[in-house]
């Protein structure tokens, strides 16, 4: 579906997306990491459980909440990679509703 | 961070970085938010990270952004990117969430400079995955290079959709289609225009050369497509649409669709500035005066926040609205502010010249506004249709407010950014009501997620 065009100057880093260690360039946000990973769905809704992935990318449709670091309910578009970080799909409402840092 | 501010700017697009630039010249003391990570906005988004080939690719005017920019970073003013706001009272005291902590901080002017979002138009199939924005798409190319790799169609109305079109094509993304759907009607209406759209021709022109690289191109245009359908089991397959009657089917894993943009509101609404129907934008707006002040004493607004005017408007709207600023804490004299806005108020007026006449030519279908096919999801985090709307406003509930208690559509993740417009055009149609007496869904703080932990750490002593 996206493909990140070549630039050599960014660096990358590491981190997990559903359990696969990944490297994605620094700076993206973990909704475009996940777009360019070719993830087919980065939620399911808690209502009828229909998959989603982004649609605004600009944090105003909240359809990219992914479960970040193990805090669930994030946008993965408003939410900058970070090394080592766990992105993680999520399934409904998440596993919990975390804690603040 | 500081408890308190002479100017408080949220949002660091053109109107809140020129804002912000013009206002701490003269010794205020000022903060910006950003819900970003660097200053740009939406429109000149990673202006001071991108790449120089990538930069090219996306055009001269994104370029402009650099300038704005760079004025900001020297100037004086506090600059708080990643930093979210999620209240603003009418005491003008504001909630803050920066670094994870939360904070209500204080200030004499405030300037709402939220910016726009993408006019968000229910059609079958738009939650599926595959369908997004054209906003996103051209985000993703602007922060990260990021491109379509299998081809894309293109969908709606409005400059953006030819401006995305172009700067795919430059990379050479594949472009399977634009599939206009602005009516035929549309060019009709917005000829007694033209001739004022005359006077800022270079817009104009802009687009008639994007239209013709496109064509040069190869690229297949359909104006007048109509009935939009994104289809696909668990992810977008096959577009499907009307174009002069006949029906037309294309295979694609990526559909970008744009209908124009909307300002965004909910911080305006949730301080309760008073707000006005746009016939012609089709959209709400907060009311305000030449100067952006709002209902609210203290309360500015500049920029597509305050009504769709593009971002070189919004560089003098946000300068306008710094003036301003400045003149009711008391720097600068009313005359003052007069002689120093001389040349910013010309520009708006310019710029405004091409406003009435791409109106008209982009306006989104009343059919497209509000659905008639009930199966169409309307609300996407609460998985309402038109149908349920419709079956509420039947059954007496003929205000949004009230379908919204009774069907839970706009309680969602999203807090009704995404179906509220469209709730309140398939009410107003239902019920045989204007748009104009219809009532935009309620906004109240906090207007952007925050934990109940964060809440309850507000009151504590630690320094930002």
């Amino acid at each position: 579906m996206f493909k990140q065009l070549s630039n050599s100057t960014v660096e990358t880093v590491e981190v997990t997306l559903n359990g696969q260690k990944i490297h994605v360039s620094q700076g993206m946000t973990v909704a475009a990491a996940a777009l360019t990973q070719g993830l087919h769905f980065t939620r399911t809704t808690p209502i009828s459980n229909s998959k989603r992935l982004p649609f605004c990318m600009m944090g105003v449709c909240y359809d990219c909440l992914m479960v970040i670091d193990g805090k669930a309910n994030q946008r993965a578009c408003v939410t900058y990679i970070k090394k080592g970080m766990q992105i993680e799909t999520q399934q409904g409402v998440g596993p919990s509703l975390g804690e603040t840092e | 961070m500081k408890d308190h501010y002479q100017l408080l700017i949220i949002g660091g697009g053109p109107a809140g970085l020129a804002a912000a630039t013009i206002a701490s010249s003269k010794g205020v003391t000022c903060a910006l938010l950003d819900e970003q990570p660097a200053p740009g906005g939406q429109i000149y988004r990673s202006i001071e990270s991108v790449p120089e080939k990538r930069a090219e690719k996306l055009g001269t005017e994104y370029l402009r952004g650099k300038e704005l920019a760079s004025a900001f970073r020297a100037c004086e003013a506090e600059y708080f990117p990643e930093t979210r706001v999620w209240s603003l009272s009418s005491q003008r005291e504001v909630g803050v969430l920066h670094k994870g902590k939360s904070k209500i901080i204080s200030a004499d002017q405030i300037l709402v400079a939220s910016g726009a979002m993408e006019r968000p138009v229910p059609f079958p199939g738009w939650t599926l995955p595959g369908v997004m924005q054209a906003g996103a798409g051209q985000i993703l190319f602007k922060s990260s290079g990021i491109v379509p790799s299998d081809g894309v169609v293109l969908a709606g109305s409005g400059p953006l959709l030819l401006l995305l079109a172009w700067q795919y094509m430059n990379v050479g993304v594949e472009i399977k289609a634009i599939l206009d759907v602005t009516p035929l009607s549309n060019h009709l209406l917005a000829l007694p225009k033209l001739p004022r759209a005359l006077l800022a021709h270079h817009y104009l022109t802009k687009g008639l050369i994007y239209q013709r690289d496109l064509k040069r191109a190869g690229v297949n245009t359909k104006i007048g497509a109509s009935l939009l359908q994104a289809e696909g089991d668990d992810c977008l397959d096959t577009i499907r649409y009307r174009h002069f009657g006949r029906e037309h089917t294309i295979k694609t894993d990526l559909l970008l669709t744009h209908f124009g943009v909307i300002p965004q509101i909910a911080l305006t609404q949730a301080v309760g500035c008073k707000h006005q129907w746009d016939d012609s934008q089709q959209c709400w707006r907060p009311e305000h005066d030449e100067w952006g002040s709002t209902s609210i004493d203290g309360i500015i607004v500049a920029g597509d926040g305050a009504g769709i005017n593009g971002a070189r408007s919004a560089e003098h709207a946000g300068r306008l609205a710094g003036l301003q600023a400045l003149f009711a804490l008391g720097v600068i004299s009313q005359i003052e502010r007069d002689q120093q806005s001389i040349e910013d108020r010309q520009w708006m007026k310019d710029e405004r010249h091409i406003r009435p006449f791409l109106e008209a030519y982009f306006a989104v279908p009343q059919t497209m506004l509000a659905t008639t096919n009930n199966e169409t999801i309307i609300c996407r985090c609460e998985e309402i249709t038109a149908g349920q709307i419709r079956k509420a406003v039947e059954s007496g509930h003929q205000d949004s407010n009230h379908v919204k208690f009774l069907t839970r559509c706009g309680m969602g993740a999203c807090q009704g950014r995404q179906c509220s417009n469209a709730v309140a055009h398939i009410v107003a149609d239902s019920g045989g009501q204007a748009i104009s007496e219809q009532s935009h869904f309620r906004g109240r703080p906090p207007v952007t997620p925050l934990t109940l932990m964060q809440l309850a750490d507000l009151n504590e002593e630690e320094s930002l």
